[in-house]
């Protein structure tokens, strides 16, 4: 299953990376889901992505909670809580 | 009900001329600049950049706006939001709303900074004399949007 995943702002930075596509297992079919795989590659995932980070997540550019399913072709961006205005 | 993301500035009086013009329905007009200060969080701030979602942004403010237009019997609403860098006293946001009445425009208004400051993607670093860091979110922020939450449990 084909994603795309963006990261923003800061967390882009933490990360060092602004995205990628990913092939996804079908075990892997949530917001929540998908956080926890990428946490697994440890290091600056494993802290910046952490349980308690103050995160947010839109799929298909639309906020989504940790139980929104991932599907094939969505996107998938992961951000900190915004500062606009 | 327009809403722009840009690098440029922009004339509120020139947008909110254009917003009302001809329209007699409009009574009222109530608008809101947000503007970049030179301090923050009790450092010097030179400058400041802001990063956007494209994209997501645009559909996040258009939402917010129909949201006020479902709460306020309004005649139109603008958002004009600037991204990229910007320096103290330049313009950062402007909101205008114009309706039949004061109350609906003073309240959509409000409304709409307040959901744009919690729902809309973007984000501010700013370059302060130690360096360069990433705006933190203010819980206020999100206090001041939960004000305009259905109440949990209504009577009703």
């Amino acid at each position: 299953m084909k994603v795309k995943v963006l990261y923003l702002a800061s967390l882009r930075e933490q990360l060092g990376a602004t995205g990628e596509d990913l092939d996804l297992s079908p075990a892997v079919s949530t917001v929540a889901g998908l956080r926890t795989l990428l946490m697994a590659r440890g290091g600056a995932w494993q802290s910046a992505l952490a349980q308690g980070k103050a995160l947010r997540v839109a799929v298909n550019q639309e906020i989504a909670q940790p139980a929104t399913p991932v599907k094939q072709g969505d996107e998938i961006a992961f951000f900190p809580p915004v500062t606009g205005g | 009900m327009p809403v722009r993301v840009q690098t440029g500035d922009f004339d509120a009086g020139a947008e909110i001329a254009a917003l009302r013009r001809g329209n007699p329905k409009v009574g009222a007009v109530a608008s809101f600049i947000g503007v970049c200060r030179d301090a923050n969080d009790g450092d010097a701030v030179s400058t400041m950049t802001l990063e956007h979602y494209p994209g997501m942004t645009e559909k996040a403010l258009e939402k917010i706006v129909a949201e006020a237009r479902t709460r306020w019997d309004v005649v139109d609403v603008l958002v004009v939001h600037r991204v990229g860098e910007l320096k103290p006293t330049d313009q950062i946001v402007l909101v205008v709303v114009a309706g039949a009445h004061r109350s609906e425009a003073f309240a959509a208004c409000e409304f709409v900074m307040d959901y744009l400051k919690t729902r809309a993607p973007f984000w501010k670093k700013e370059q302060t004399p130690k360096g360069t860091r990433w705006v933190e979110a203010r819980t206020s922020d999100d206090e001041a949007a939960q004000r305009w939450e259905p109440p949990k449990s209504s009577a009703a």
